[in-house]
């Protein structure tokens, strides 16, 4: 960007010249092929978007998949249902985020420790994660949401939100603690070497050297996983939580229009693409943040 | 009184043998350099001395006490021992003051006022106290080699480990970091250091040893290991180290 204006701004300090002929030149034809750049994108953008546009629309089919997805009117009429369905799944998403956060935390820690004393609870920690991260998250909703109550424990809740809950916490659990150890991982063994030679033990060298480190360096992956938990909260519903798209399949099923659906997808887009972007700025940053220091 | 003795040290990696039967004593107050090809066994010997990696067979004692011993608290022994690495290893994530405050402060408890004011004693003394809130990133190699060296001093250390100081950086950086040891040795720091500075060698050491293969070769002042070596292989060394431009 430095490069379009003739004057450069150096550590604060300005460096003024009269550009050259020569200079004059390429900066006309840098131009000169930012203007051809520019022309062929928007050509291209306008033929393969129009065409798949026209494609759709000129379909047999497309009257009557319009009417009964895209019936704007219904939309609104719903629309606050399905909104009212939403905020069940933003609330589940924060109290399932700062739960997942402690339990990952924990899994992390205990798998990547070499104690003697935890060795039970490093092979437990490590057959949780084995197991929780190869079944589909919808099976251990229904397992959890149907199994538990058939158990009639005494004082054991019957609630589907919190069964529901239970389920995404366990999964996402042993994501995200998998996400921790590898960035725990990820710290170069100089960086223990060094805090252990000055006399830390390991387990402060964890908390002041290491873990430091490694959570500023997953904040990007585990922003991923929070989009995912959000959109995931969503597979409660199979259980008769009346979140956005258990909402959205009661107003459907009433009048056998989809647009409902479109609309719980349109409102969960509304959220996860501003986080997706801002995980996106985080990456970058991150990423010449880490680059900056290689270079140094 | 010695500082350190090592006897008889044994280190293998798998099949290689990087230390065979080597032993050493570093009176107090001495610096003891040791110099030798990469791969000849000085960074391993440094490390092993560290209780960072554990040795096949021998001893090494501190102040008389076999740290050694499986059954020693390697915390405790590393109270008295500091350590600078080739590659500086400073904290990323914490100033220049933190990460000189760290072990002072959570190894040693001391009070945080004494550990902040003694730090800045420091880095007043070699002229990086306006560094002291910056992070290591915005540091030269040079300037954080030297907050390595005084973090690894600011909890007196009865000796002082140091793995080839100089050699990431730039020739023109490498007085500022020597200087610093130079001032160490004349504090009467007891040391053990690894270079390849073989003018640098001349002025601390009380001993030098040439190490080859894993054994010493040669050792006795630098008058005579570096300026009149006996042994063919220390000769050898010498002469390459000599055709690179380094002495």
């Amino acid at each position: 960007m430095s490069n379009d204006s003739p004057a450069r701004e150096t550590s604060g300090r300005a460096l003024s010249w009269t550009p050259s002929q020569r200079e004059l030149e390429r900066q006309a034809s840098r131009k000169s092929i930012g203007r051809k750049k520019a022309l062929i994108a928007t050509l291209s953008s306008v033929i393969v978007i129009g065409s798949l546009i026209r494609l759709i629309v000129t379909s047999p089919g497309w009257q009557s998949v319009k009417d009964t997805f895209f019936d704007w009117s219904y939309g609104g009429e719903v629309l606050g249902a399905v909104a009212k369905g939403l905020i069940v799944n933003i609330r589940l998403t924060i109290i399932a985020a700062i739960l997942i956060g402690i339990f990952a935390m924990i899994l992390a820690l205990l798998r990547t420790s070499r104690s003697a004393a935890l060795t039970p609870f490093r092979i437990m920690a490590t057959a949780y994660v084995d197991i929780f991260r190869g079944v589909p998250l919808l099976l251990v909703i229904l397992l959890i949401g149907f199994g538990v109550p058939a158990l009639r424990i005494e004082g054991l809740t019957n609630s589907v939100l919190i069964l529901g809950t239970t389920a995404v916490v366990l999964t996402y659990s042993a994501y995200v603690a998998e996400v921790i150890r590898s960035g725990i991982l990820s710290i170069h063994p100089s960086q223990r070497a060094a805090a252990r030679s000055l006399g830390l033990s390991s387990s402060q060298t964890m908390r002041h050297v290491v873990l430091p480190q490694a959570l500023k360096r997953v904040v990007p992956p585990l922003l991923n996983d929070l989009v995912a938990l959000l959109k995931d909260t969503g597979l409660v519903s199979i259980l008769g939580v009346t979140d956005a798209v258990r909402a959205a399949q009661i107003a459907s099923s009433r009048t056998f229009n989809y647009t409902p659906y479109v609309t719980a997808a349109i409102l969960f887009l509304l959220i996860t693409i501003p986080l997706t972007r801002y995980t996106d700025r985080v990456l970058a940053k991150s990423m010449k943040r880490q680059n900056a220091q290689g270079a140094a | 009184m010695n500082v350190l003795e090592v006897k008889n040290l044994r280190k293998s990696f798998e099949d290689n043998v990087v230390l065979n039967d080597l032993s050493l004593t570093v009176p107090d107050h001495t610096a003891t350099v040791l110099i030798g090809a990469s791969g000849s066994g000085k960074s391993t010997l440094l490390r092993c001395i560290n209780l960072l990696d554990t040795i096949d067979d021998g001893s090494i004692y501190l102040d008389g006490k076999e740290i050694s011993d499986p059954e020693i608290n390697v915390d405790e022994v590393r109270k008295n021992l500091g350590m600078v690495f080739q590659s500086f290893n400073l904290f990323p994530h914490m100033s220049v003051l933190d990460n000189i405050m760290l072990s002072p402060v959570r190894v040693h408890k001391l009070p945080k006022e004494q550990a902040r004011d003694e730090a800045m004693t420091l880095l007043r003394r070699f002229d990086l106290a306006d560094k002291a809130d910056q992070f290591p990133d915005r540091l030269s190699g040079g300037q954080q080699q030297r907050v390595a060296i005084i973090r690894s001093i600011a909890v007196k250390p009865r000796l002082l480990l140091l793995d080839e100081v100089t050699s990431a950086l730039d020739p023109v950086l490498v007085n500022e970091v020597l200087s610093i040891v130079r001032d160490l040795k004349a504090d009467g720091m007891a040391m053990v250091l690894a270079t390849h500075e073989m003018g640098f060698a001349t002025q601390v050491a009380d001993e030098v040893c040439f190490l080859k293969d894993g054994n010493i070769i040669e050792r006795g002042p630098a008058s005579q290991v570096i300026s009149a070596p006996q042994e063919a292989e220390t000769k050898d060394f010498l002469r390459r180290v000599h055709e690179a431009g380094r002495l």
